[in-house]
């Protein structure tokens, strides 16, 4: 089987270190996505799985084999590189069957296997062409079906998808979901987009800075942030987040004379006195009768919108509180004009405390 | 309508203007060409006469000449042939095999000192020729190189080299490194990843390297002429001095000579031409 184990990789570029000791097990037929911002060490780590960068310090290892010294030949991996990598000078079948040609495998074989590839992402039609008479999406599909065709234990991305536009991205996104369900292997997948983070993941994993930040399922990243780098990452739009200040052990006062009672989730973990951040989402304050009737603590708020964004099913309102911009939703839309008022409920069981200095979760 | 037809008339005026300037300047570059090919089958009186002769008459005497004995004015055209294409050819290989390797290496590795090597090779191609053949025509003496096969394509090695070394990294350089890193992890060692993904791809830049060192190669004259005598190593543009002889100089032998010489040249650049072309249209690698 072939699960694919990270423990304590480092990766130094001279003296700039890239990745800081990563440890991830990852089972095998499990989606994972590396997920973070640009130059956080995605695709260096990435890279050090499929053998294309030499690992400074720890152990990869594929279905229980150490491959921190075998090239990448002999990783039986597939990659598909964000430029597609497609050698030029062949055509989308040659493109294909390249590896099983490498491997020698018998010329039927190839054919049909090429053939089974080709069907799969649609490219029979194309068999004949050279990658430069492909669009972007076409070239995209090739660079799948080449990685397929070998048949690896594990898939590897490395944003496969933002040379793409905007519909087309979220068509292959669908199509690779869907191949992950046909064939099953374990898939490893870049990309800097929560979006695609969390329509693909099985389990997201999280990196900042060369760290991983938290690691869990796309509700688990969703719902139960560790820090406010998670909590503002994940999620559109990102969770907003007040400055307050606990005033009694179940108070915490966001500005002039506004204090909410302390979520009972995090009721534990504080002390008078402490500064945190104070976070909800978006869906969790809404306009009194444009909102989810839920049980729950709740508490009421008079606050004027100052801009509106209607998305069709919902509209996310601008409005202020404390002098902090934040982002309310309201269901079953009417048109708003700025200007007007309306009474918000927040949901305080949704809402979030992280420390202010550390940025840390407070949880009890 | 009016502004349509005046915009047309200034289009056909520039089209008119372009055309005559490329007619100019092919010209100065074709004529000498043409001159020679012309000459070589024109009677000496009628390359020599003043006034000019315009109307020319044609005649193949000075090939028959060239290629006659020794007493009637004939040289060892086989051999000069000969030696020229050994020279070239082996020279040229010679150096596109060093230039790729050390093209691909500049493109592709880092190591200590890249630039410095960089830069040094370059200078070294800025050192005129010439100002070597005394020094190498020592140092050759002295190992007994002098008049050899060898000592000639040593010498065009070394000067072809930094030159083919500085084109294919251009070209490799070019070559995203994603396709080498795909063809390895598809199952290729780097040696094979490079053979069946890199080299391919870079074909048509690499033709080029060596259709310019075939070329310097085959009409350098400066070194040649220190560094050959005999007819066994003598190449065709140090051939050519066999018709001055210490008064006259044999304009029509020369000529021909010199269209012998020409013409493999021409085919030669022909035939890669068209390759060149055909490579050039890969097509990008990005989407
Ligand atoms: N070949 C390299 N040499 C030096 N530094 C590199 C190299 N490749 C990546 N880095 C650095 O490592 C860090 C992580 O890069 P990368 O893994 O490409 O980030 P991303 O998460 O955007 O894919 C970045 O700070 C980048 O500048
Ligand atoms: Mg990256």
């Amino acid at each position: 089987m072939t699960e694919v184990t990270l423990s304590n990789v480092v990766k130094k570029y001279g003296r700039h270190q890239a990745v800081h000791g990563i440890d991830l097990a990852i089972a095998d037929g499990e989606f994972v996505v590396l997920v973070g911002p640009s130059g956080c060490g995605k695709s260096t780590t990435l890279r050090m799985i499929a053998g294309l960068e030499a690992i400074t310090g720890g152990e990869v290892s594929i279905g229980g084999r150490v491959v921190n010294d075998l090239p990448p030949r002999e990783r039986n991996i597939s990659m598909v590189f964000q430029n597609y990598a497609l050698y030029p000078h062949m055509t989308v079948a040659e493109n294909l069957g390249f590896s099983l040609k490498i491997a020698k495998r018998p010329e039927a074989e190839i054919e049909r296997s090429v053939a089974e590839a080709a069907a799969i992402l649609g490219l029979d039609e194309l068999m004949e062409r050279k990658p430069a008479e492909l669009s972007g999406g076409q070239r995209q599909r090739v660079a799948m079906g080449r990685a397929i065709v070998r048949q690896p234990d594990v898939f590897l991305f490395d944003e496969p998808l933002s040379n793409l536009d905007a519909k087309l991205r979220t068509q292959m996104r669908v199509e690779i979901k869907k191949l992950h369900q046909k064939v099953g292997n374990t898939i490893i997948y870049v990309t800097h987009d929560q979006v695609e983070a969390m329509t693909l993941a099985d389990r997201i994993v999280l990196m900042r800075d060369g760290y991983i930040v938290q690691v869990g399922t796309p509700l688990d990243l969703f719902n139960q942030p560790v820090d406010t780098f998670v909590a503002t990452f994940i999620g559109s739009p990102p969770m907003n987040l007040l400055a307050g200040e606990v005033s009694a052990p179940d108070r915490i006062t966001l500005g002039e004379g506004l204090a909410v009672p302390v979520p009972a989730s995090a009721r534990g973990g504080l002390r008078v006195g402490q500064k945190v951040q104070f976070g909800f989402r978006a869906d969790n304050l809404m306009p009194v009768g444009h909102a989810v009737e839920e049980a729950g603590q709740k508490a009421q708020l008079r606050l004027t919108v100052t801009l509106t964004e209607p998305l069709g099913t919902e509209t996310l309102l601008f409005t202020e509180i404390a002098g902090t911009e934040v982002q309310a939703k309201m269901l079953n839309p009417r048109p708003v004009t700025p200007g007007e008022t309306f009474d918000f409920e927040l949901m305080l069981d949704k809402c979030h405390i992280f420390d202010a200095a550390s940025g840390n979760a407070i949880r009890s | 309508m009016d502004r349509n037809l005046a915009h047309r008339n200034r289009r056909r005026a520039l089209k008119v203007a372009h055309f005559l300037t490329l007619f100019v300047v092919m010209s100065i570059i074709c004529i000498p060409g043409l001159w020679i090919v012309l000459n070589s089958f024109r009677p000496t009186v009628e390359i020599m006469a003043k006034p000019p002769v315009w109307t020319p008459s044609f005649t193949l005497e000075h090939y028959r000449a060239m290629f006659g004995g020794a007493g009637e004015g004939g040289v060892p055209v086989f051999s000069y042939f000969r030696n020229s294409l050994i020279v070239s050819v082996v020279s040229t290989a010679i150096a596109i095999l060093i230039g790729m390797s050390g093209g691909y290496a500049f493109a592709r590795y880092r190591f200590r000192g890249k630039a410095g090597w960089f830069v040094g090779l370059m200078l070294f191609r800025a050192v005129p020729g010439v100002a070597l053949s005394l020094p190498l025509f020592i140092v050759f003496a002295r190992l007994g190189i002098i008049d050899t096969h060898f000592g000639l394509i040593l010498a065009y090695v070394a000067m072809n080299v930094p030159f083919t070394i500085w084109l294919t990294d251009g070209f490799f350089r070019q070559i995203p490194k994603e396709l080498h890193e795909a063809a390895e992890i598809d199952g290729c060692t780097r040696w094979q990843a490079f053979w069946k993904v890199e080299f391919p791809v870079a074909r048509s830049g690499i033709a080029s390297a060596a259709i310019f060192a075939f070329l310097t190669s085959w009409n350098e004259f400066a070194l040649a002429s220190q560094l050959t005598r005999s007819v066994g190593s003598k190449t065709m543009p140090v051939g050519l001095l066999d018709f001055t002889a210490e008064f006259t100089i044999n304009w029509g032998g020369m000529c021909a000579l010199a269209v012998l010489m020409i013409v493999p040249a021409l085919i030669l650049t022909f035939i890669v031409q068209k390759h060149l072309i055909a490579g050039l249209t890969f097509g990008g690698v990005k989407g």
